[in-house]
């Protein structure tokens, strides 16, 4: 859209909307009214647009939260932030804006043309919703709902309204209230009882532009004895020109199921990415997430999971790689809640340039829930002394038949290796991306295939012109 | 001259100022074994590494040459490219990067081509079956929780698929039971007739398997006495003394 356009049809006004080529943006800033008018345009039943408004008050008066980078989180100008934008919008973007390295990442990835200018917001990728919607036919006759959040209140408000916020209600930390209160798209999934969802879930997130929101809300519920692995976001860097990234993700597991989430997100490095995910598992259910942090300035994030019934698992595996000027916030959180309950944890984060990744995890036992079982792997990886690691561990055991392993490791590429590889005719920066990979090798055998090609390519590329 | 591959010359070398090479000087044509023996501490180690161009090591006078050039300023990747191989006597770990994929990637940046996946997969089991190496050991990590057997069959390995012109071999045999002896020699022994080999051991019993053209004995950083395979035979038998008595004299 040109500027005359734009200005034709002006910043959004309440009411307006057309569902094709109109640019909805609203004005910058936060208000109880740019809340309601997000509700409103999105036609919202009342329950809604009450949840978003009381959110949006609890996030006003709720305090930044003090710890973490508080340094970085109080950088943050929340008046700067454009809170709501109809993906047309993006479509009318210029390619040539979208900055050069992104672009020579795209290439080197050997992401086509098309998709390049997908995850560089600039256009729609209609090709792949034609995928996107085959995909979700094959789920409709086995009866799993699979569809933007949006839609999914719009068609199914009674299953929303039943669990949306009930894992992580606004008032849980000052973003989830911010998200509550502005969300807009992400996906909602609904597996019903029995059914097991054979393939990965995938290739949404590069399909429907209406999801590269700031500020998704996924709620997938997985109802007894079912299973679904859902893949979210991709290796590209996702470029954004806004600045505040700050999704919610709800998991609930029913009795006997399992829900696999994973995710690798790159983000472009003026992003603050500050996420909240949380997964309920009830009796004998297993919630997994699997969960990579690339890229964005400070991304804070803590997959965590409820163990509600016995014998419920959960298991978080994650890797955070910080770069120059970022630092990589991330951990996990399991709450055994139940008896004969398990969990296991591997955190790996490779710091570089001066980056800083740092674990900060969270294990309880409550008093009630004994023969529980837990085991922690934190290693990490420093690839020059000027980059900076750091441990955050908190345990709080109320039944001593608790069965805890934690282990740590923080190391450094050596000299041997380096050696090693240079000697079998590797560059410097080849060795080092190897090391790298390996590192991460337990992460990423655990991604369906093209993700794991992805990110192995990725981390190369980042280690290309890094050796002084 | 044509068939010259390495030619060392006065070489002098520190770690941390602290000199271990004393003025070596050494020349290994093609098709030749040279062998060097010499007690723990004689420089024996530092030789291969500094021919390889770890960046520990500071030459403080004296040259290398390779193929006819001074490879001083040659990195190390640059000399692997170049055909030069070392067998390290403890091969480094590297957690996460499976042995196939190591294997493949490391071939294809000294060869300098992209390699044909079917030509290379049968080139590859010729030269394991020719080891008796498993093939379940391409799925492992590289070195990770290898016996030292093992260790020392993969360095052999990468030995046979780098082709080199030149193999510095850094006591690969050491830690091996007579089997695994006899395998890494069969390896040797394939790549000696088309490379320059430099072999460091401390045992004469290698030299049952492989037949060297020169024995070399160093002492305090330089060659203190070179002969032919019976100079092997006599420093098993006699020990270092009697040439330590000579060199001191």
């Amino acid at each position: 859209m040109s500027d005359e356009a734009r200005e034709a049809v002006g910043d959004y006004q309440f009411g307006f909307h057309d569902p094709e080529n109109a640019t909805i943006r609203f004005d910058k800033g936060l208000s109880e009214k740019v809340v309601r008018d997000i509700s409103a345009l999105k036609d919202e039943p009342e329950w809604m647009t009450d949840i978003r408004v009381k959110a949006y008050h609890h996030f006003m008066e709720r305090a930044m939260p003090d710890w973490g980078n508080c340094g970085e989180l109080n950088n943050i100008d929340f008046d700067n932030v454009t809170y709501f934008l109809r993906s047309s919008d993006a479509t009318e973007k210029n390619w040539d804006d979208v900055p050069d390295d992104i672009k020579n990442t795209f290439d080197r990835l050997g992401i086509p043309e098309a998709e390049q200018k997908w995850l560089g917001g600039v256009t729609a990728q209609y090709e792949s919703e034609a995928v996107y919607h085959s995909i979700r036919e094959d789920l409709e006759d086995q009866g799993v709902l699979f569809l933007d959040m949006d839609s999914g209140l719009k068609e199914h408000p009674e299953v929303v309204k039943k669990y949306f916020g009930t894992v992580i209600p606004y008032s849980d930390n000052k973003f989830s209230a911010l998200n509550t209160a502005v969300w807009s798209g992400g996906s909602f999934i609904y597996v019903p009882k029995g059914v097991h969802v054979e393939m990965p879930v995938q290739a949404y997130f590069r399909i429907n532009a209406q999801n590269m929101g700031q500020f998704e809300r996924t709620l997938i519920i997985a109802d007894e004895g079912s299973s679904i692995h859902y893949v979210e976001g991709c290796t590209a860097p996702t470029y954004s020109t806004d600045s505040l990234h700050s999704a919610v993700v709800e998991l609930i597991a029913m009795k006997g199921a399992k829900i696999r989430y994973s995710t690798i997100q790159n983000w472009s490095a003026n992003v603050y990415n500050l996420v909240t995910k949380r997964g309920v598992a009830h009796e004998n259910a297993t919630v997994e997430w699997v969960d990579g942090n690339i890229g964005s300035k400070l991304t804070m994030k803590y997959p965590s999971v409820l163990l509600k019934g016995e014998g419920a698992h959960a298991e978080v595996i994650s890797v955070a790689y910080a770069g120059a000027g970022q630092h990589q916030d991330a951990g996990a959180k399991v709450h055994h809640l139940a008896p004969n309950t398990t969990s296991s944890i591997l955190s790996k984060s490779i710091s570089k340039n001066g980056g800083r990744s740092s674990y900060r995890g969270m294990l309880q036992v409550t008093p009630k829930s004994h023969g529980c079982r837990s085991k922690i792997v934190c290693d990490a990886l420093m690839l020059d002394s000027t980059s900076r690691s750091d441990t955050y561990p908190t345990m709080e055991i109320g039944n001593p038949t608790a069965d805890l392993e934690h282990e740590a490791s923080v190391s450094k590429v050596s000299g041997d290796q380096l050696f090693y590889l240079m000697s079998r005719g590797f560059t410097e920066e080849e060795a080092m991306g190897l090391i790298v990979n390996g590192f991460f090798e337990p992460f990423t055998r655990e991604l369906p295939m093209e993700y794991a090609v992805e990110l192995n390519k990725l981390l190369e590329l980042e280690m290309e012109g890094s050796i002084g | 001259m044509a068939d010259e591959i390495l030619r060392v010359e006065d070489l002098h070398v520190s770690v941390e100022d602290t000199p271990i090479l004393n003025g070596m000087t050494l020349t290994i044509h093609r098709g030749e074994i040279h062998v060097v023996m010499g007690r723990n501490g004689a420089g024996k180690s530092t030789l291969a590494s500094v021919i390889m161009g770890h960046p520990a090591y500071e030459i403080t006078k004296g040259t290398i040459h390779y193929m006819g050039t001074n490879i001083e300023e040659m990195s190390v990747f640059e000399r692997a490219r170049a055909g030069m191989f070392l067998s390290f006597q403890y091969p480094a770990v590297i957690p996460g990067v499976q042995v196939g994929t190591f294997l493949k990637k490391s071939v294809q940046s000294v060869r300098d081509e992209p390699l044909k996946g079917r030509a290379f997969r049968k080139e590859l089991n010729a030269a394991m079956t020719a080891l008796d190496m498993p093939k379940t050991v391409l799925s492992r990590y590289v070195n990770d929780g290898f016996s030292g057997g093992e260790k020392k069959r993969l360095e052999i390995l990468q030995m046979l698929l780098l082709k080199p012109n030149l193999a510095l071999l850094d006591e690969t045999d050491s830690g091996l039971d007579i089997d695994a002896l006899r395998i890494v020699a069969k390896g040797i022994n394939s790549v000696a007739p088309q490379a320059g080999c430099l072999i460091i051991t401390h045992y004469q019993r290698l030299l049952d398997h492989v037949q060297p053209h020169f024995v070399h004995v160093m002492i305090g950083g330089v060659i203190a006495q070179t002969g032919g395979p019976e100079l092997a035979l006599k420093l098993e038998k006699d020990g270092y003394e009697w040439l330590e008595a000579t060199t001191e004299a």
